[in-house]
């Protein structure tokens, strides 16, 4: 079955994972803006980073026949030093017409400190301005539930915020209906200890049905695991579902969600070709 | 939406997966106790009983009350402490 992960940073992984990304049915790749795993020094870095998520990541994920499109900010553990959040939020403009580029994000909370409910805000302020899609990463762990809750406050004061235009990611059994009451895309990410298994994510299609939900790997330079999409596309087809709603998640849902994007040139692959249509 | 499956088939493809997860919470306890030094009044083991107690109840919302149990408090009031106020 063909695929979408709508949340995979791809800078972390190698190019025999694109290879055996392919290799799973993976047609195209939504890569956000991420944390590093150290803190970076300048805007300068920032601008490199953005080169590399928009210029040289689409190459190699074509090389394999991937489609890769990419978000732009920086993120929430960055977030703490205000004044290069300020200049970074200043360079990306710069960035916002590159082909490939879905809009803001992963932007959001990771301790919940002020300063990072400083950023997101002025972060909102930016997709305002230039009419841009959001993609929000939710804390870890413990400050997940407060997190999440002060992260929908914060959008759902903005009533400038079309809320079909922005997904709000690692969403677990205790945020998921918060999410989707609200009336945003929710995400669920397959990730090892912190977030949610395969089965888990079964389980919340089954609770609260297929829109709006998206399925992601996160697959980074972290313990993860880069087809892990796959890994939930099995289990819902050893749970009886039908291979129509598989799809629906996997392929269709991420497509109508970035679809809201300019950035989204998607060439589309012919459906009757497609496991699941048979 | 429900599960295509029975209960019964559910319980039949997951006993022995369940029963490996029991083992292994089984062992890791046996394994703190084997250690050196006491943990009796450590918060977070409090938070892991409190959970298993959730697992011996009969709601149908186990693991949403598990999540929550392992969670900070959310508080309404943090947009006015913080000062932060969203635009539009």
């Amino acid at each position: 079955m063909y695929y979408i992960d709508p949340h995979i940073h791809m800078v972390s992984r190698t190019t025999d994972d694109y290879e055996t990304l392919a290799k799973m049915g993976c047609v195209g790749v939504s890569e956000p803006a991420f944390w590093a795993g150290f803190d970076r020094g300048s805007v300068d870095s920032f601008r490199d980073y953005f080169r590399q998520l928009t210029d040289f990541e689409r190459k190699r994920a074509a090389q394999y026949g991937i489609q890769h499109f990419t978000w732009l900010c920086i993120n929430a553990k960055e977030a703490e030093n205000v004044s290069l959040s300020r200049e970074v939020i200043a360079m990306i403009p710069e960035f916002l017409d590159a082909p490939s580029v879905l809009g803001i994000g992963e932007i959001g909370l990771n301790k919940n400190t002020k300063n990072e409910a400083t950023i997101f805000v002025e972060h909102l302020e930016l997709a305002m301005q230039y009419n841009q899609q959001i993609l929000i990463h939710t804390p870890h762990l413990a400050d997940k539930y407060q997190g999440t809750r002060m992260i929908l406050d914060m959008l759902c004061d903005d009533s400038r915020i079309d809320r079909s235009r922005v997904l709000v990611d690692h969403v677990e059994e205790h945020t998921v209906r918060h999410v989707l009451e609200e009336g945003f895309w929710a995400g669920m990410t397959l990730y090892p200890v912190s977030k949610c298994t395969p089965q888990r994510a079964c389980d919340m299609v089954e609770m609260y049905g297929p829109e709006r939900l998206l399925v992601n790997s996160a697959g980074d330079w972290g313990p993860s695991k880069p087809t892990a999409v796959p890994d939930f596309i099995i289990e819902m087809r050893r749970r009886g579902h039908s291979e129509s709603l598989i799809r629906k998640v996997v392929y269709d849902n991420p497509v109508q969600f970035f679809s809201q994007s300019q950035g989204f040139n998607f060439k589309a692959l012919d459906a009757s070709e497609t496991p699941a249509t048979k | 939406m429900s599960i295509p499956m029975t209960a019964s088939q559910v319980l039949d493809r997951e006993f022995l997966e369940i029963r490996a997860k029991v083992l292994e919470l089984a062992a890791s306890f046996d394994r703190v106790d084997r250690a050196e030094g006491v943990v009796a009044g450590d918060p977070r083991l409090s938070l892991i009983h409190e959970a298993i107690n959730v697992l011996q109840s009969d709601a149908d919302d186990r693991a949403e009350q598990v999540q929550l149990i392992f969670s900070l408090h959310y508080n309404d009031e943090w947009q006015r402490q913080f000062d932060i106020a969203s635009g539009g």
